[in-house]
């Protein structure tokens, strides 16, 4: 994990201490969540890539601790702690998971394309860096509309390699529009580490020769996390002015469920699983200030646990979207010659080979 | 002959072509530490070193168009497109440039460069990364574009494309990876580009697929037989340029023909192939031609839906029950 500058240890006095509760919730259950969705994974209940976001808990958690309902985000395909943290039920992301109808995509979307319009969810994106305009272009709707909040563009370290990240953070700029672009800087995208595919590695700099400021933080902090958001995200709102967050965090696993991980060193990661565990280290802290004790984290653990299992048992018994809802959505504006349910059921007999 | 697996065949001649040849040099995401994201660049960073293997940044516009540079003055770049979906973000360069520096500056300079990528979906990929964009390249002159079916061909065709002076699209298939063939290792044969190949002879229908498609094709070939029904596989293996000469000589010996491929239907492969027969082989047409295709929809994550919306089998065996019966039926997964 890349260095960040030692920053005053957290007062905890002026915190909402209900607040601080909340936060450790919200990791644990993303944290469990995500456990238990490697093992549905295993067990084929859920396909395609699969992503988790363990051991970025606290820089999901501090980042919605920040935003306020008006506010929109984008993230990449690693974004099931997002939409949870956002306040979509856990019920609903595992039923995407498992390409039910209740999902929140109706099992169109699955793991990498999670999208909530209620609350402001907008999408999940799993071709690198497409998030990141579509999230500038937000943010210029807002500020067209005269509309009050800000936009969030999520997304890896490796994709700050890619064209469209610059050409949004031009774009951005020379607009003037309120959007933070969110950095999760996990060290690795896929294999490649940030030295081996940044040739600047400050990936807080790279804004430099767009005017935009930038600054890094402990993705391991929640509260360092919120803090930077909130300053961040005002200043985006009330001046227009984009802003680039380098969060460091670390990647307890590899870049996907069936990611081996063989190419980073194991102890290196032996070692980042003990010491950079946000979840961990946020009970730690609590307890050490008795805003906590053991029997409420025991009994926060039994409450997520159940609440875990209850998504999953969600997504069992949910119907799997049906045959003939096959073209539905297609366009949003009726257009004629375009297939419909007769099609699709007759499509789906020949498949099948029903005929 | 030794019996591997298609994925071994392009290791094999990836590793050969670089020993030949100190101009060939690959590139791309995940190819070298990672040891590449499907395994097919295996081990070569470790036998030739960093500097003919070169791992890339998430920055597919830009490292295409260096291969590309590069290509012009001589270096002869095998270029890794983790799936194809991912080379929409580059395809100016391919489109543009690519496949027009030669002919536009008349024929000073050549572009000796091969993409490699595999098409298509399998396993809940979902609408991002199932995509097969195969005729898009197809449909520009200046490139060359191949997909072959077998351990055999994907040998064979490699080693054309990356000995070949124009930009090759290379188009392979997660599905085919694991499948076996046999591969003569003391022979140091090449599959033309632009050739067709009758995989299996029949009487009563030609199938006509390539990739993926030419594997199920076969399958259904043999479970026919059983029925009485004698199926010719016609195997693209390239798709620009594109064998007329031996798909129309197989549909006139059989007078009928399916066109199957992966891609959506409207504006797909199939729809070319089936305006070359009608135009080439009409009169010796004994029903109308049908296709099987993808469904048009950018492909639903949930199992079934997934699954049914890509062509398979049974869609194929409809089809060619269809064409022997006369009937024009076939199209009934478009509207
Ligand atoms: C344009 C494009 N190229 C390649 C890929 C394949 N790919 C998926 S994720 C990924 C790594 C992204 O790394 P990073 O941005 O650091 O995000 P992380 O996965 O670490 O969260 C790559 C190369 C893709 N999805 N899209
Ligand atoms: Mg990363």
């Amino acid at each position: 994990m890349v260095k960040v500058k030692e920053a005053a240890p957290s007062g905890l006095e002026h915190e909402n201490v209900e607040d601080l509760k909340h936060y450790y919730y919200q990791m644990l259950l993303i944290r469990r969540f995500e456990e238990r969705t490697s093992e549905m994974y295993v067990k084929a209940k859920i396909g395609g890539y699969c992503h988790l976001n363990l051991g970025e808990e606290a820089t999901i958690v501090g980042l919605m601790a920040a935003l306020k309902p008006e506010d929109y985000i984008f993230t990449n395909y690693r974004e099931h702690g997002y939409i949870i943290a956002r306040g979509v039920p856990p019920g609903p992301v595992m039923a995407e998971l498992f390409g039910k109808e209740t999902g929140v995509a109706r099992g169109r979307g699955g793991s990498m394309h999670l999208f909530s319009r209620e609350h402001n969810f907008m999408g999940g994106y799993a071709i690198v860096g497409g998030q990141v305009p579509l999230a500038v272009g937000a943010a210029y709707a807002l500020r067209y509309q005269g509309k009050p909040g800000v936009v969030v563009a999520q997304m890896g370290d490796g994709t700050t390699n890619i064209g469209a990240f610059y050409e949004s953070l031009n774009l951005a700029k020379l607009w003037r529009c309120p959007v933070l672009f969110f950095i999760v800087n996990n060290g690795y995208g896929m294999g490649t580490s940030v030295e081996m595919g940044s040739s600047e590695p400050d990936l807080w700099k790279k804004g430099a020769s767009f005017r935009i400021h930038g600054e890094r933080i402990d993705g391991t902090d929640v509260l360092a996390v919120r803090d930077a958001v909130r300053r961040l995200r005002e200043r985006a709102e009330s001046e227009g002015e984009p802003a680039i967050l380098d969060v460091v965090s670390f990647r307890f696993r590899g870049h996907s469920v069936i990611d081996a991980d063989r190419y980073r060193d194991p102890e290196a990661v032996r070692a980042g699983r003990e010491h950079h565990d946000p979840v961990r280290n946020f009970a730690a802290l609590l307890h050490d200030h008795e805003i906590v004790d053991d029997a409420w984290l025991k009994v926060t653990a039994e409450r997520v646990e159940r609440e875990v299992q209850e998504a999953i048992d969600f997504a069992n018994a949910s119907p799997d979207p049906r045959f003939e809802d096959l073209y539905e959505n297609m366009y949003a504006t009726p257009v004629p010659n375009t297939p419909g349910r007769e099609d699709a059921l007759q499509a789906v007999r020949i498949n099948r080979g029903e005929w | 002959m030794p019996i591997i697996t298609y994925r071994q065949a392009l290791n094999d001649t990836l590793g050969e072509e670089l020993a030949r040849d100190p101009n060939v040099l690959l590139m791309g995401e995940e190819i070298g530490v990672f040891q590449g994201s499907y395994r097919i660049t295996e081990g070569l960073l470790q036998e030739f070193g960093p500097k003919r293997v070169v791992d890339t940044p998430i920055a597919e516009e830009g490292f295409v168009g260096v291969a590309i540079g590069a290509a012009m003055l001589g270096l002869r770049p095998v270029v890794e497109i983790m799936t194809i979906n991912f080379i929409l973000v580059a395809i100016d360069q391919v489109v543009n440039h690519a496949s027009k520096i030669h002919y536009m500056f008349g024929g000073q300079v050549r572009v000796p460069l091969v993409i490699r990528t595999p098409s298509g979906g399998t396993g809940q990929l979902a609408a991002t990364h199932s995509q097969s964009f195969e005729n898009w390249f197809a449909y520009c002159p200046g490139l060359k574009v191949v997909a072959p079916a077998t351990p055999y061909d994907a040998k064979g065709l490699l080693r054309a494309a990356v000995r070949d002076d124009d930009p090759v699209i290379f188009i392979e298939s997660l599905a085919l990876y694991d499948t076996k063939g046999d591969v003569p290792d003391d022979d140091d044969y090449v599959v033309p580009i632009g050739v067709a190949e009758v995989k299996r002879r029949g009487e009563d229908v030609t199938v006509v697929a390539y990739s993926r498609m030419t594997a199920v094709a076969l399958q259904v070939a043999q479970r026919l037989e059983n029925e009485g029904i004698s199926v010719e596989v016609v195997d693209l293996r390239s798709l620009r340029p594109l064998d007329r000469p031996t798909i129309i000589e197989s549909v006139k010996k059989t007078g009928r023909a399916v066109v199957i491929a992966e891609d959506w239907y409207s504006y797909g492969v199939t729809a070319e192939i089936a305006a070359t027969i009608q135009e080439q082989a009409f009169d010796y047409l004994d029903a109308p031609v049908l296709r099987v295709a993808g469904l048009e929809v950018p492909l639903p994550y949930a199992k079934e839906l997934s699954a049914v919306s890509k062509p398979n089998a049974n869609s194929l065996i409809y089809a060619i029950h269809q064409v022997l019966a006369g009937s024009s039926r076939g199209a009934l997964w478009a509207k």
